[in-house]
């Protein structure tokens, strides 16, 4: 028995008059990728983006029930040490256009005014770098700007910003929307070797790339979780007629 | 589209692209025109005291002497002084109205007001300044022991200082709103706070924007006239503190030039023009280069 890293409990998730995300239950298990998915418009954004609170910039946003995440209510910790906690990953790659890749890589020990040892410095560059799959494409070049590199690097390069924190959860949105399919599968072999240390929600359109990659899929329509189960299950004898119809391509 | 349509655009583009030329030159030949007026106009009092000007600091057409090194550095240090006192001010409001306030009454009423700033005729700022800060700065100076003139370098730059933000806190608020949210926001994914965001993303982006705010005030504060010659001084001697009274190049040309009288004189007062001009240029040119060095996206 996996223990659940992440549990929503009757959440719900208002931005003005509308209700985007409507009671939810979700429990996300630990060192898993757990897949997101469902037509656009849906709510899946919105979900993750409240999982590392994010959406408090919203204007009129407003959340009801309870995300949980190690057992603690996460809307009751302070938002900066839990954000620290939980990367995340964004559907276009937006490196900083002011840092070097090497800054890049640990701008959140930067911008957090965390002070390293220029050892550690450079190992945690290394390590994350190596774990983003980017180390051997850029390590001759690590102090020029992370603008230079393409599209995808520079995704693997966001990736290894999030995961030089050392995340215990690791949110990624449509991480590869915006690239070709070898930057793409690079990106997917990487999640399935990260899943071995840390958690991973996945929110992607793509339903080949979420039989690939995940272990479990969350369905969501309209707000609202449709269906949640094993991978593999789901795709191959979907439960609710609104699943089966998306995987079969009849809306999305 | 029919042939005979992106013909029809074709031409509209031509035109578009003369007319963008044309204005371009017109405007070209108008600074060379000054220029030039400016050169030949000041060729006789060049002529005549060759380089006294920059190394004589005494002024007193009266008995013939013309040296003008006394505005360039009344010029110079009231407009850097200036602009110094005015970056406080202006990067904060730039950074309070693109980051914090961005909508809202509140945020109207400031805008509305730092552009109102700008819009007040400097005879007023003067008005002000003499007859509001020069009492203050009396009172200040008693209490240092100095001089107390009230008037002076650093009455007219804090006058110029005042006047000058709007400039540099207008574009520096364009241009931290231009600076895209998904670079905030990956800041603050990473756990960081708003003001380490503003900090170290936000400014570190904007940064030659808002230098050319910078550059823009510093020019406005370069050549700004009427505020200025009411409450420096006017003394033709060279300032040796920021409490002593001066004169700044285009305040001694307001001051002089309705009474000059001989042709050396006011040769000698267009070639303060020429110098004024030259000095503006060159620094804006400097600016640039330095605002291209920093901008990301090169
Ligand atoms: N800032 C906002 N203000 C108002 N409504 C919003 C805001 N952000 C999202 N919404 C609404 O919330 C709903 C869910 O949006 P969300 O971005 O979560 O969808 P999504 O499932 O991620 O879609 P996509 O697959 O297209 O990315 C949409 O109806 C959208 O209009
Ligand atoms: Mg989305």
């Amino acid at each position: 028995m996996t223990e659940s890293v992440l549990r929503l409990d009757h959440f719900n998730f208002f931005i003005g008059e509308n209700q985007i995300l409507n009671d939810i239950n979700l429990k996300f298990q630990r060192k898993k990728v757990t897949a997101i998915m469902g037509p656009s418009g849906c709510g899946k954004t919105s979900m993750i983006r409240c999982i590392n609170r994010m959406n408090e910039w919203v204007k009129n946003a407003r959340v009801e029930g309870e995300i949980l995440f190690y057992g603690k209510n996460l809307f009751q910790m302070d938002p900066i040490l839990l954000r620290r906690k939980i990367g995340m990953v964004f559907q276009r790659p937006n490196p900083f256009p002011t840092m070097s890749i090497f800054e890049n890589v640990i701008a959140g020990y930067l911008l957090n005014g965390i002070k390293l040892s220029k050892t550690d410095k450079e190992r945690i560059v290394e390590d994350s770098l190596r774990k983003a799959a980017l180390w051997d494409e850029v390590k001759d070049g690590i102090h020029r700007k992370g603008t230079f590199l393409s599209g995808g690097q520079q995704q693997r390069l966001c990736i290894a910003r999030a995961l030089a924190m050392n995340p215990r959860l690791l949110l990624l949105d449509e991480p590869t929307s915006a690239l070709d399919p070898k930057a793409t599968s690079h990106i997917e072999e990487l999640i399935i070797e990260l899943k071995k240390t840390v958690t991973i929600v996945l929110v992607t359109h793509n339903i080949a790339q979420a039989s690939r990659v995940s272990d479990f899929t969350a369905f969501l329509y309209l707000g609202e979780l449709v269906e949640y189960g094993e991978t593999t299950k789901m795709f191959t004898v979907p439960e609710d007629k609104r699943t089966e119809e998306y995987l079969t391509g009849k809306f999305g | 589209m029919s042939l005979k349509t992106i013909k029809n655009t074709q031409q509209k583009e031509r035109l578009f692209q003369s007319l963008l030329s044309a204005s371009g030159v017109i405007i070209l030949v108008l600074v060379i025109g000054v220029f030039i007026t400016l050169l030949i106009q000041s060729m006789p009092a060049i002529i005549a005291h060759k380089f006294d000007f920059f190394s004589h600091t005494t002024w007193d057409p009266v008995s013939g002497q013309y040296g003008g090194l006394s505005f360039l550095v009344g010029t110079l240090l009231t407009a850097f002084l200036a602009l110094l006192i005015s970056i406080p001010f202006s990067l904060s409001i730039a950074i309070v109205l693109g980051e914090y306030l961005t909508e809202g009454w509140i945020a109207l009423i400031l805008k509305t007001a730092i552009d109102l700033l700008a819009g007040i005729p400097s005879v007023i700022y003067g008005f002000w300044g003499l007859f509001v800060l020069a009492p203050w700065i009396r009172n200040l100076e008693i209490k240092l022991g100095v001089l107390p003139y009230g008037v002076g370098i650093l009455t007219a730059s804090l006058i110029l200082a005042l006047m000058i933000i709007p400039y540099a806190a207008s574009l520096g608020r364009e241009v931290i709103r231009l600076v895209p949210a998904e670079l905030k926001e990956a800041s603050l994914s990473l756990g960081a706070t708003r003001y380490e965001t503003v900090r170290k993303i936000i400014l570190p982006y904007a940064k030659s924007g808002i230098s050319a705010g910078f550059l823009l005030s510093l020019g406005r504060a370069l050549s700004e006239t009427m505020a200025v010659t009411m409450v420096i001084g006017n003394s033709n001697l060279l300032p040796t503190s920021i409490f002593s009274l001066g004169n700044t190049m285009a305040s001694v040309l307001a001051n002089e030039f309705s009474e000059a009288n001989g042709s050396i004189y006011i040769s000698s007062l267009l070639e303060i023009g020429l110098l004024l001009f030259v000095v503006t240029t060159i620094i804006s040119l400097i600016g640039r280069r330095i605002i291209k060095k920093m901008s990301v996206h090169q």
